[in-house]
């Protein structure tokens, strides 16, 4: 792990109840996503998905270093980054269903679901795309003097746009409130991360642009939370941007038509003893502990309420299409 | 009243409107270095002084950043107005403009919006091929960018103040030879047009055009610099009886379309005026709408002066051919009155 920077701010653990809060968020990203899964399957979402199953840890842990009213920029692959973010799921669900009740109106679908109310933009589904914005959201946080912090998710393949050289190269010269987040899956769609990047690590890439690279177990929750608290603090007080590469694995295919025939079943077994949802669980407490039934029962009602929610929305109308080109008022 | 060049005009919109609201600031290459250019056509220059290196922020070199940043900026209660140094820098901020700030509304079912300005030089200026282009067409393709091309002063400046308070992306695009003289670096060829400009507060509104010389015979609507092409063309042509009606949409998107079709109801011949390349371009849409919505009226067919399609060359007698020129208005003129064109 060369080149990086080694966490040195005191970061204080967090207490069993909000672990606790950490693996529901977890598993509610968990089971939404199967469950887009199977109601794909059974024809109701109209549109390919990008799951975010075997990630959920890192847009968990970095999202619990946030505020409601700081912001975030996700990609092709939003619905962990929304959900941790606090963006409802039957708004998200309703999207997904393309009904006018969705969190887009119908308008985004799932490569773009967010929530401003909540500090998140549609998402933003070129690769790359999103480092600028962010930092042009940190800009304006620093000039408006509010404290706020703004996480930017690429992944592995996001590293090598060169509009996240720019946003990186911006936020350093400025010291501007971001967190860079890459997730690093170690694949491009199909193309493995060896192929794209001559360095070990893409937090080594940090150095070039004066700040911090931090490397982080993704699939550790609570490691990738302590890494995010530190970088946010560090950004609020006014101390600049952080690279944070969180090392993790996509359980699923790039998209629903992938069957990941370019990587070993071995190499996913391996990956699937680190879920997780498993690493943190056993932190947690022992495995036929009740809780954790008790949290599968509310996340499946709280999901159940989310389809309900986007089966009973309306379809929009053909020319609502012609509508929100342009602002059109509050 | 004073008396402003397009740079000058340009620059006290942005100081009203920075003096007017906190939100807005500057960004881009060049723009407030003390002892450097106030961007690349001086616009910029002296802001930096009043309102400080943070609203007149100087970037990197880094085009997809500075259009990143401002539609970022935008989006969360700041209005930012950027620029680039030259309108073929754009192309590389393509994903930003088209992707990004033109979709950021719609894709969020208009709970988003992006009320940034982004200022662009265009023209042919002996230059060559990568600091030349009038690329305004390709903008105006982009449904949810509003796009603005002032050629006098006061709209410059009018226009400038409707794009900052706007709550969408609006590209604003100016005329290297329109921007008025610079001294030492004064332009070769620059019309340098200087008009009265109020010293009170108002706006153009972003969508009306106006007519720049009333005419029965002919309608001629052009842009930016062609505009001046048609006007000196009518004044040819006046000459010899030939009435012209010169208009100058002003926005391009929304595009005036009313004022277009009411002067060719009147005058029941068009002709457009654009330094853009022809096929595909700026004027084939304005011809294109005229043809559906007032076919009837018309008299002759509709005439394109335009840039041919190749890249803006260098060498002076070639620019001289590519830039549509007075004589190549007035010959479309007289085509569409039936008239044999002037003699070489």
């Amino acid at each position: 792990m060369s080149g990086t920077a080694v966490v040195e701010t005191e970061i204080e653990p967090l207490s069993g109840e909000d672990r606790w809060s950490l693996y529901r968020q977890m598993l509610l990203i968990r089971r939404f996503e199967e469950r887009c899964n199977a109601l794909f399957l059974q024809g109701k979402i109209p549109s390919t998905l990008h799951l975010y199953i075997g990630q959920e840890a890192v847009a968990v842990g970095i999202c619990a270093a946030l505020r409601v009213d700081d912001y975030l920029t996700s990609t092709h692959r939003p619905h962990g980054h929304a959900l941790a973010k606090g963006v409802s799921a039957g708004p998200i669900m309703a999207e997904l269903f393309a009904k006018s009740n969705g969190c887009c109106k119908g308008k985004g679908g799932s490569m773009h679901v967010g929530g401003m109310e909540v500090g998140m933009p549609p998402a933003i589904a070129i690769v790359g795309g999103g480092a600028p914005v962010a930092a042009g959201m940190a800009l304006s946080s620093k000039m408006r003097r509010s404290g706020q912090v703004t996480a930017s998710f690429f992944g592995d393949g996001g590293a090598n746009e060169g509009a996240v050289h720019e946003a990186m190269n911006m936020a350093a010269i400025w010291r501007l409130p971001v967190l860079f987040v890459c997730e690093n899956n170690l694949y491009g769609a199909s193309t493995p991360v060896g192929q794209t990047v001559a360095v070990e690590n893409i937090a080594d890439r940090a150095a070039g642009y004066g700040m911090p690279g931090v490397i982080v177990d993704g699939n550790d929750v609570l490691a990738v939370r302590d890494a995010a608290l530190a970088a946010v603090r560090r950004a609020r007080a006014g101390e600049g941007p952080t690279l944070l590469e969180c090392k993790t694995y996509r359980f699923c295919g790039h998209s629903r038509s992938d069957a990941c025939n370019y990587r070993t079943r071995d190499e996913e077994a391996a990956w699937k003893q680190r879920d997780p949802l498993l690493v943190l669980g056993a932190v947690l407490a022992a495995a036929e502990d009740p809780r954790f039934e008790e949290m599968e029962r509310s996340v499946s009602e709280e999901i159940d309420a989310a389809v309900a929610y986007a089966e009973a929305g309306p379809d929009p109308l053909p020319e609502d299409a012609l509508l929100h080109v342009y602002w059109e008022g509050e | 009243m004073a008396l402003l060049t397009i740079a000058e005009a340009l620059r006290e919109g942005i100081r009203e409107e920075m003096r007017r609201d906190p939100t807005v600031f500057c960004l881009g290459e060049d723009i407030g270095v003390p002892g450097g250019f106030g961007g690349a056509f001086t616009v910029t220059l002296g802001l930096s002084e009043e309102f400080g290196h943070e609203r007149i922020l100087d970037t990197p070199i880094s085009e997809i950043g500075i259009a990143g940043l401002a539609i970022g900026a935008a989006m969360t209660g700041m209005r930012p107005i950027a620029d680039v140094q030259y309108g073929d820098f754009l192309f590389c901020m393509m994903d930003q403009l088209a992707n990004q700030a033109a979709k950021m509304t719609y894709m969020s079912g208009g709970t988003v919006k992006v009320p940034m300005v982004m200022r662009a030089p265009v023209g042919s200026t002996r230059r060559g091929s990568q600091h030349a282009q009038s690329l305004e067409a390709f903008f105006t393709h982009i449904p949810g960018l509003k796009v603005v091309a002032p050629s006098t002063a006061y709209d410059a400046k009018g226009l400038l103040k409707s794009a900052v308070r706007d709550d969408n992306p609006v590209l604003m695009f100016e005329h290297k030879l329109l921007y008025g003289s610079k001294g030492g670096r004064s332009e070769k060829g620059a019309l340098s047009p200087i008009g009265e400009v109020p010293d009170e507060d108002y706006t153009v509104p972003i969508g009306k055009g106006i007519i720049r010389r009333p005419g029965r015979d002919v309608t001629v609507v052009g842009k930016l610099l062609t505009v001046y092409r048609a006007l000196g063309a009518a004044e040819t042509l006046a000459a010899r009886g030939i009435e012209v009606e010169v208009i100058d949409p002003r926005t391009l998107v929304p595009l005036d379309m009313e004022l277009i079709l009411e002067s060719v109801r009147r005058t029941g011949r068009l002709v457009v005026v654009e330094e853009d390349n022809r096929t595909h371009g700026w004027a084939a849409e304005v011809a294109a709408q005229v043809a559906e919505e007032a076919f009837f009226y018309l008299d002759a067919p509709i005439k394109r002066v335009s840039a041919p399609d190749t890249p803006p060359p260098f060498a002076p007698p070639m620019e001289a051919l590519y830039v549509p020129s007075e004589q190549r208005v007035i010959d479309a003129v007289l085509y569409v009155l039936g008239e044999p064109p002037d003699a070489r």
